[in-house]
């Protein structure tokens, strides 16, 4: 990172703005943002390959493998550093990533989405048969430290946040930049032409492929985070439903810029709480209105709400 | 289109900015107006709203309306709880067990709800206990079933649990099935597979085992939740010719099960004992071959007790709802009920105010009270959780009054089928159930 440009600059203010909040915000409304933010990142890996062409249907798999890892790390390994642990998951998940890469990468379209809709309903398969991990109901997180330091009720949350707000900015700079970046670029060009890219003498599937790892290392920080906010960890994280979550809310945001998942995940958030909190009943109702409405009048997400502004001031 | 999208974007902005505004400026709306404000949790939508979820809001609404009126008979009277009206907010627990949390934070902090009532799922309970202990949120858990709630949590102060743990449907399912003298040489499994479905079994099959020591296991079949189909399964049940069947069946499952089952003729030769079976009384309308072995997870349901307080719920929610209350019905009055007696006791004749947080805890510890299921007393785990007798009955329908009901009920007292403090039911029930008072 040679320089930080406006983008940059805008990205650390907001989160530095953030991390001020935990000391203003209400404790429920600072949680919400923890949860939001953290399933952001996941967010982000299904765009980073929505960019490229390719539509995850299973990124919980990943999410799922960076939550057990703080909760399997604590109870197993013994591990209870909260950046250890987030590093575990990263590790793990990257090396899983790393093996079905090679066979997820040679698929693209509809076949892309299925198979990764298959590997993350098979991990989750795997968790509900395994009694000794708690089959659905899962378990709980217990005594995270963070750098030795042990904080106990609300001061553990605001920790939490405030390790959700750094980490969720470092991941949007790197991935601000590298969408930059020629890796950037060449991955539009391989959603738009592939046999193009190949022709100018490049590898879209090792594009892709590193892609894809980017992709599971940022999903499984996001599954760490909402392990460590939550304090419970259930197969559910790899159902088909919590990824078809992330794709809902990349959908909602646009994949035109790198803090579009962070803002629409915060509105899903709001807009799930108080459905919930207004209609109990239909709740989920509303959720689908308002992603018929983003598709019917924002095809490109609630980001083309700020980039349009933008082009009639240029 | 073009003038539409210049209308619709500062619309949309307009719309995201004032649900911000509006996110971040309701906390001011507090408690303290005078009412007790209260948290129901409960399914409303997905596989468990039909059979668990939407009795037990029916249940919850008629008695907070009753209450709030004091038209509750018994020793309720007093209006609401603690001369207070009860204000609720409703919560759906479908979505996950993260969802539930943040839902819970909502509750606690945004809506500073003075007590909680809820939870279904044992995933929920489990990941909503420490955080009830956290917020230090009285918390009445109504129906989840999992041993390890307060395995886990070890010392409760906030968390209650008014519903009984699964190990007793189980316990007292083994216990039926040995004292109506059933050959157990070739018994056959059917769970769904998933937590419940597998703790249930090995808990039956522990406890079955242990009553019976030729007890051999013929089949375990373990199809997917909400599968809906069973013929392979039955065939294979059918081919083992079993003794008995045990199932935790519940919901859309459970009658399914029934239906195709019966009309293979798997219950014929074969005694069936479906410990979540209640729930379906009403539903079956004779489509159920009679004998089938039916529990309601406690003295619930059909199992209730005939008093003052069960007969006017009973008359009231057939009124209100136009069926019979099922079990999550009950268990969920209980809990509000359960609730309602520690903060009036710890009130202490102090009406019109709501009662210390602490106070009301230490109340509720080692309660005593009088419930739509009799007598309920939070006797286990340091006086959190209930302890009660289980009930189990074989079905009877009448096909002219076109009434169905329930024959050879044997109820098990709560020291019968529960195992003490300190002990899990697992260790419990290998050690061959020390201390156990069955009165026979």
């Amino acid at each position: 990172m040679t320089y930080i440009d406006r983008t940059g600059l805008w990205l650390i203010a907001t989160a530095a703005i953030l991390v001020a909040g935990a000391f203003v915000l209400p404790h429920w409304l600072t949680f919400i943002l923890t949860l939001a933010l953290a399933k952001a990142l996941v967010v982000q890996g299904v765009v980073v390959q929505m960019r490229a062409g390719l539509v995850s249907f299973g990124q919980g798999l990943f999410f799922c493998v960076g939550g057990y890892a703080i909760g399997l790390g604590g109870n197993l390994l013994g591990i209870h550093d909260a950046f250890a642990l987030l590093a575990l998951g990263l590790v793990a998940s990257v090396g899983l990533a790393a093996v079905i890469g090679l066979l997820m990468t040679r698929y693209r379209d509809i076949f892309f989405a299925m198979l990764s809709l298959a590997l993350s309903m098979i991990l989750f398969g795997v968790l509900v048969k395994s009694q000794t991990l708690g089959s659905t109901d899962g378990f709980n997180v217990h005594g995270v430290s963070y750098l030795g330091v042990t904080f106990d009720g609300a001061n553990q949350k605001i920790a939490v946040y405030i390790l959700t707000v750094v980490v969720s900015c470092a991941c949007a700079l790197f991935l601000y930049r590298s969408q930059h970046a020629g890796i950037g670029r060449v991955c539009e060009a391989i959603r738009e032409n592939e046999i193009r890219v190949e022709y100018l003498g490049l590898s879209p599937r090792w594009i892709l492929y590193a892609q894809y790892l980017v992709a599971a290392a940022v999903s499984a920080l996001g599954g760490g985070l909402t392990a460590l906010a939550t304090g419970h960890i259930d197969p559910e994280m790899a159902f088909w439903t919590t990824s078809g979550e992330f794709v809902f809310i990349a959908l909602l945001g646009g994949t035109m810029h790198v803090a579009a998942p962070f803002v629409a995940a915060v509105l899903f958030a709001f807009v799930r709480t108080y459905a919930i909190e207004f209609t109990p009943h239909t709740w989920q109702m509303i959720l689908g209105l308002v992603l018929l409405g983003i598709i019917i009048f924002l095809p490109k997400g609630l980001w083309s709400l700020v980039s349009r502004n933008r082009r009639v001031k240029a | 289109m073009k003038r539409l999208k210049h209308i619709v974007r500062p619309m949309a902005v307009a719309t995201i900015a004032a649900a911000a505004i509006t996110a971040v400026a309701s906390p001011s709306v507090a408690a303290e107006n005078g009412k007790f404000r209260l948290g129901v949790v409960t399914f409303l939508s997905g596989g468990a709203a039909g059979p668990f979820g939407v009795p037990s809001i029916n249940g919850a609404k008629l008695l907070i309306n009753a209450l709030n009126e004091g038209k509750v008979p018994g020793p309720y009277g007093q209006k609401g709880i603690n001369g207070l009206e009860i204000e609720t907010v409703v919560i759906d627990e479908n979505g996950g067990a993260t969802k539930q949390v943040e839902e819970f934070r909502n509750l606690a902090e945004r809506h500073k709800v003075d007590a909680v009532v809820g939870y279904i799922s044992s995933g929920d309970c489990l990941a909503i206990s420490p955080v009830a202990e956290e917020l230090k949120v009285p918390t009445v858990m109504f129906d989840c079933g999992t041993s390890r709630l307060f395995e886990e949590n070890k010392t409760p102060r906030y968390v209650f649990r008014t519903g009984l743990d699964a190990a007793i449907d189980n316990i007292g399912a083994a216990r039926y099935v040995v004292d109506t003298n059933r050959k157990t040489s070739a018994v056959a499994s059917i769970q769904q597979n998933y937590a419940w479905g597998q703790d249930s079994w090995a808990d039956f099959r522990a406890a079955l085992t242990q009553l019976k020591p030729e007890t051999k296991i013929a089949t375990e079949q373990f199809p997917k939740l909400f599968q809906g189909q069973y013929g392979a399964e039955i065939s294979a049940i059918a081919v083992s010719k079993p003794d008995v069947i045990h199932t935790s069946f519940w919901g859309g499952d459970m009658e399914a099960f029934v239906l195709q089952g019966a009309a293979r003729g798997l219950f014929d030769k074969s005694a069936a004992i479906l410990t979540c079976g209640e729930s379906a009384l009403d539903r079956l309308k004779g489509q159920a071959p009679n004998g089938l072995i039916l529990g309601a997870r406690g003295p619930f349901g059909a199992f209730a007790p005939k008093n003052e307080l069960s007969e006017w719920f009973h008359k009231s929610y057939v009124a209100q709802v136009e069926m019979a209350p099922s079990y999550p019905a009950y268990k969920m009055a209980q809990a509000i009920l359960g609730l309602k007696a520690a903060a009036e006791k710890a009130a202490a004749g102090k009406t019109g105010i709501v009662p210390e947080k602490e106070k009301v805890l230490d109340a509720f510890t080692n309660l005593t009270f009088e419930s739509v299921s009799g007598t309920v007393a939070m006797s286990r785990a340091n006086g959190h959780q209930a302890l009660q007798g289980i009930s189990y009955g074989e079905y009877r329908y009448d096909a002219k009054t076109k009434q169905a009901s329930l024959a050879n009920v044997k109820s098990y007292a709560g020291d019968c089928v529960t195992p003490p403090d300190g002990t899990t039911a697992a260790e419990w029930i290998k050690a061959g159930f020390p201390g156990a008072k069955c009165g026979n």
